[in-house]
């Protein structure tokens, strides 16, 4: 569709004229402007709504939601193009099978063997393995091979030693879903771990001698305390209404040696309309301060934040400090239950806040142990009510854990933001489906390829220029302020506004920091080549100096030599190192941080509206343009859609 | 007035020193005519506190049994607690300290008894001068002349003696005009954009009163400022509602048809009292740890204190647009309510504030930046007596930290200058900040008896402290967000006392690690490439012998 307008939300000058293009997997609008011709590209897969306003003098205004917080509005000309348009993205932005997902369409021309690669980089055995599991308390279990004790689980549990199948299957018959008792967490300095399992079907009386038992095995294998924690993430009233369905949780009379725990985490539905009255403060135009925080505030969305942080801040605290196992549910044991095992993972261990660490921590809590992403993501059309930020919110306490630990982390803003995307996008198979079992019936291995294998060959675009592995912040555990400091808790505009360039902090002290790194590296090697060089030339001159004038011919092939071997080595290669770094050269150091500044101010001044064009900004943040298409991909990946804008449908 | 009389109990002994990160910590604690001191005695890491009795804002006695407890808030919003063994010694070093802290005589204050231990390189009374700025603006323009109409501060007496006005204005006219504007604050140009000639000029409101007065000089002056064919804003930081009461008291505003180049602009910017409500509230909110997250935000919003920042950024950003796009000529109105003669600052500060080629010249410690100093002058709260007067200045530094944290690469000092800089503007052992203006100043002969902030803070290991290793220089204008998401509140200064700083603070090191290292291997680069180059052309004179 031709000459349709993209409306800028802040201000109602900025409005572009372009074409718009429907594809089979992404809306394209393509701008007019002769040199500018800026292209904005949105997946289907993250449209979370479209709306259709009322027809206006100049055309027909189409509102796009994404998943990611980018809104977009349209301002097509005719009626009957609109309305064509609408029904199209209606359907595509809710798509039925898993087969018309992108990511079994999107191609970034990796042979079969990077791609089975790409998949090992995570491995969950591994990972057990470098907590020291299995050891003489915790082993590897098979009893939930071909899925026969638990659907949502992963095929290798890790259980006690002491919890024979006998007592694993009986514990999942009084566990919602079957959900047992399962190792998420194991503390090599004091043996105290994190298990996580569903909520038990104790009603008002019921009880169970396998889960009694089961429990007690985790104790027993941390010979070091006499009791654990069994921690509910509900608030108390919840659970206790779950006791009249049937479920509910522990009696504290009941187990031997437990300490009973409640944390008001609210459940999904709260914090699908927490996050729906903060994105309508995000949407406000021109809002107030008062109207902002007000509307912040309202939408209770940082006590929300803070509720899952607290909890797990708890637990990292019994563990680390009293070196007391915990065991967590809520319901299901696949939501809020992940939100806490990962955020105290996080705090507990420092190899989480490394970029890998930070994939398998999600592998491991989320995708592994049966997070529904396909419900709670929408990737499929399917209940609304299923759906809820759940995963975003853990993404958000890493964020607010950064703000205060600027150095603990490896991995920066910008990486938590592309996993963000990425959860939406359905480009990578990581994030399919909602358990195990179905990606493995899909064979999403062979067929799509891992998000973790594209962030790692882009890792240093994700990294902390502050993060030293020495430092003490680096290190052991986090300790966090517990409550009551509120104010350590944000308005996170990178994610919720992320889209609007305009309100973000027009300098990023990351991007300098790396590039001052970058130089540094350079210049390091630099140092050692001129080194080189000139202990080579020191050598020759005292050479030269001993040869006395008679074999001034050899000297001078020496000197020849010399000059030749200091061509070949160091200058030539130096500009070879220019021209993969166009705007660095060693020799104007100084300079080049400021024109890397300068391209920015730049920007600012040809646009004095006080928010920047993102597409002139592309060249200085990665994130601007290519993130709507899909999160800054490879460049190869552009070629791969290009083939895709055949298929037009509009 | 001895301050011995003051001064009941010098000394006390086993006294318990409590601080919010800290472990309580006992000691001794020493009352002086200046200075609170409070020492840990301990051979082993010994602690010691100095607060000096001018940031003391308020005091609290408590007790049990005979132990006393002394509340001790501070100007710099820091609050600790002193438990003091004996009901008489509480009692006496409490009363002692509500004395000292409210000294009515600004030349009993520190600053007047404050001996330096530091070489002083430069002294800096004398390193902002009108003359040294006037000179810079002389080599770009002709247009302006330097006036020392206000000498002796006769015409008026919260001016510097020497200010800069139009050239084809003479002093005679400048005379007329003084007379019709409120506590003779004429116009005068507060800066001047090189970029494209455009300037910014202050001045208090004119007296047209109900009958709409007019003065042909003012207008003239006015419109000297302007070159030919061009049109100009007055912005006026009083609602038009406000602008319209004052005329009942014989104030008022610029009547478009007298002033025909000209468009007037209301931007309102709240009163003292509120933003002094304000700042109470706010202090009052992040002291509160005891509320949940809701109230917490809940308390923020209803301080108002981040929507007068707001405000004040939108109104300096609105100038700042004037004076660098619209090509036209600007004139900022300063905001005088009435009799206050001394806050005049802080909006006109704010324009400017967002031209980064004006912060050179203003804060840059390093090279001459003038004005600061005149301004702050003029906005004095050290006065002993009038504490918290209004946090005019404080809103300032508050506006510029935003812009700050917008643009972390633009500003050659850091966050701790402008934190230093709030410290001393309430207690100080230099004389920068008393006084109201220049002429109060002078009457004080400060240059001559007291130290100059700037005196301390031009020496290198000062400056390092206050400098951004992130700095770039960059002569564009910086046009900062003015979206609430955007705007966040100073923690620095707020929550600077109730939060741990240990990991900001290894964050901050770290990055001026990696800028440092990056430094020295440039150097030594650089270094090394001269060494060849001189080596390779000695090897190539003795080849070509």
């Amino acid at each position: 569709v031709e000459n349709v307008w993209l409306l800028d939300r802040l201000s109602s000058r900025k409005a572009a004229l372009g074409t718009l293009y429907l594809t089979a997997t992404h809306v394209i609008f393509v701008e007019n402007g002769p040199e500018t011709r800026k292209e904005t590209w949105v997946l289907h897969s993250q449209i979370s709504s479209v709306e259709k306003q009322p027809t206006t003098a100049t055309g027909c205004p189409l509102l796009i939601r994404c998943k990611n917080f980018q809104v977009i509005q349209l301002v097509i000309p005719q009626e009957r193009d609109c309305h064509d348009i609408y029904i199209s993205l209606i359907r595509l932005a809710r798509p039925v099978k898993y087969e018309e997902l992108y990511c079994f369409s999107f191609n970034p021309k990796l042979d079969k063997e990077e791609r089975e690669q790409g998949w090992k980089l995570v491995d969950l055995r591994e990972e057990y393995n470098r907590m020291g599991i299995p050891n003489n308390c915790w082993q590897i279990s098979d009893v939930n091979r071909d899925y026969r004790v638990c659907d949502s689980y992963p095929t290798e549990v890790y259980v006690p030693k002491s919890a024979t199948a006998h007592i694993i299957v009986g514990s999942s018959k009084f566990r919602s879903r079957r959900r047992f008792p399962a190792l998420s967490y194991y503390c090599k300095d004091n043996n105290a771990s994190i298990c996580r399992s569903s909520q038990p079907l104790s009603g008002f009386s019921a009880r169970c001698l396998e889960d009694e038992q089961m429990l007690q095995a985790i104790r027993k294998a941390n010979p070091g305390s006499d009791f654990i924690y069994v921690v509910d993430t509900r608030p108390k009233l919840n659970a206790m209404a779950n006791r009249a369905a049937g479920k509910g949780y522990e009696n504290e009379d009941n187990y031997s040696n437990i300490k009973f725990q409640f944390i008001g985490i609210e459940n999904i539905h709260v914090m699908r309309n927490s996050l729906q009255k903060m994105l309508e403060v995000c949407e406000l135009k021109s809002p107030s301060m008062s109207d902002f925080l007000w509307g912040l505030e309202n939408s209770g969305w940082l006590k929300h934040i803070k509720a899952i942080m607290d909890a797990g801040i708890f637990i990292a605290k019994v563990v680390a400090e009293e070196g007391v196992s915990v065991l967590v549910h809520c319901s299901d044991g696949w939501d809020r239950t992940a939100q806490v095992c990962s955020v105290a993972s996080l705090l507990l261990d420092p190899y989480y806040r490394t970029v890998k660490g930070f994939m398998v921590l999600i592998e491991k809590d989320w995708v592994s142990f049966g997070h529904k992403f396909n419900h709670r993501y929408g990737n499929l059309d399917g209940d609304p009510k299923e759906i809820s930020p759940v995963i975003d919110q853990f993404i958000e306490c890493v964020w607010q854990l950064m703000e205060h630990f600027p150095c603990a982390f490896e991995f920066n803003e910008r990486f938590l933001i592309h996993i963000q995307h990425h959860i939406y996008s359905c480009q990578f198979g990581n994030f399919l489906c909602n358990s195990q079992k179905e990606r493995r019936e899909l064979k999403i291995q062979e067929r799509t390829y891992s998000l973790w294998a594209h962030l790692w060959k882009n890792r240093a675009d994700y990294l902390n220029p502050l993060y030293r592995s020495d430092r003490s912040q680096t290190q052991g555990t986090l300790h966090p302020q517990m409550a009551p400091c509120n104010f350590l808790y944000k308005f996170w505009s990178g994610m919720y506004n992320r889209f609007e360039k305009g309100l973000h902090p027009r300098q990023s002290v990351t991007d300098y920091l790396m590039a001052v790194k970058e130089e540094t590296q350079q210049l390091e090697e630099e140092l050692e080549v001129l080194r080189a060089r000139l202990a080579n030339l020191q050598k020759t001159q005292l050479n030269d100096n001993k040869v006395n004038s008679k074999q001034e011919d050899r000297s001078k092939r020496l000197g020849l030599s010399t000059s030749n071997n200091s061509l070949a080595n160091t200058p030539q290669e130096y500009s070879n190192d220019l021209k993969s770094f166009p705007s660095r050269s060693p020799s104007q150091g100084d300079e080049e941080d400021s024109a890397l500044i300068l391209t920015q101010e730049n920007l600012k001044s040809s646009d004095p509206d006080l928010s920047a064009n993102s597409d002139q900004e592309s060249g200085v943040e990665d994130l601007s343009c290519r993130s709507s298409s899909g999160g800054g991909c490879l460049p190869s990946e552009d070629s791969g859609k290009d083939s895709d804008e055949a298929v037009f449908l509009a | 007035m001895e301050f011995a009389e003051l001064i009941k109990t010098p000394r006390a002994d086993n006294v318990v020193l409590h601080r919010p990160f800290y472990l309580a910590v006992e000691g001794t604690l020493c009352l002086t005519g200046h200075h609170l001191i409070f020492s840990s005695r301990r051979q082993d890491n010994a602690e010691e506190l100095w607060l000096l009795h001018s940031n003391i804002d308020s005091i609290e006695k408590r007790f049990v049994g005979s132990l006393g407890t002394i509340i001790i808030k501070c100007k710099d919003l820091r609050i600790i607690q002193l438990d003091i063994p004996g009901m008489e010694e509480c009692l006496n070093i409490a009363s002692s300290i509500e004395a000292l802290s409210t000294l009515d005589s600004v030349t009993l204050m520190y600053p007047f008894f404050y001996r330096p231990m530091f070489e002083i390189l430069e002294d800096g009374w004398r390193s902002f001068l009108p003359d040294q700025e006037f000179e810079l603006l002389s080599s770009v323009t002709d247009d302006w002349r330097l006036s020392c109409i206000n000498k002796e501060f006769s015409i008026c007496p919260s001016y510097p003696p020497v200010v800069i006005v139009p050239k084809s204005i003479d002093d005679e006219a400048l005379r007329k005009v003084a007379t019709f504007r409120h506590g003779s604050r004429f116009p005068v140009l507060s800066y001047y954009h090189k970029k494209n000639g455009m300037v910014m000029m202050r001045s208090s409101q004119p007296l047209t009163g109900t009958n709409g007065r007019r003065c042909k000089e003012d207008e003239k002056l006015i419109n000297a400022t302007l070159r030919p064919g061009k049109r100009g804003y007055i912005i006026d930081t009083r609602s038009l509602n406000v602008a319209q009461q004052a005329r009942a008291k014989g104030g008022g505003f610029e009547q478009e048809a007298h002033y025909p180049q000209w468009r007037r602009i209301h931007k309102c910017i709240e009163r003292f009292n509120i933003l002094q409500e304000s700042l109470i509230k706010l202090v009052e909110a992040c002291n509160d740890q005891s509320h949940n997250m809701d109230r917490w935000l809940s308390k923020l919003e209803a301080s108002n204190w981040l929507t007068h920042i707001k405000e004040i950024l939108t109104a300096a950003c609105l100038a700042a647009q004037c004076i660098d796009r619209e090509e036209q000529w600007s004139w900022g109105r300063g905001w005088s309510t009435r009799g206050s003669s001394n806050s005049i600052a802080l909006v006109s500060l704010c324009h400017v504030s967002s031209h980064p080629v004006a912060f050179h010249v203003m804060f840059s410690p390093l090279q001459a930046g003038h004005p600061f100093q005149q301004r702050c002058a003029q906005s004095a709260y050290s006065n002993s007596k009038q504490k918290w007067e209004a946090p005019v200045f404080l809103l300032f530094l508050d506006c510029v930290w935003q812009i700050l944290r917008q643009f972390p690469c633009s500003f050659e000092f850091n966050e701790q200058f402008l934190i230093m800089l709030f410290e001393h503007s309430y207690a100080s052992q230099f004389g920068t900040f008393l006084g109201n203006n220049e002429n109060e100043r002078s009457k004080l002969k400060l240059p001559q008896k007291t130290m100059s902030l700037w005196s301390w803070v031009n020496r290198s290991e000062e400056l390092s402290k206050f400098q951004n290793p992130l700095f770039e220089a960059n002569s564009l204008v910086i046009w900062p967000s003015v979206a609430p998401q955007s705007l966040q509140l100073w923690e620095g200064v707020f929550l600077r006392w109730n939060r741990p700083s240990k990991f900001l603070d290894e964050a901050h090191e770290e990055m001026i690690n990696i800028i440092k290292y990056n430094k020295e291997l440039q150097a030594k680069v650089n270094a090394l490439r001269r060494q060849l180059a001189e080596m390779e052309t000695d090897d190539r004179m003795q080849e070509n012998l």
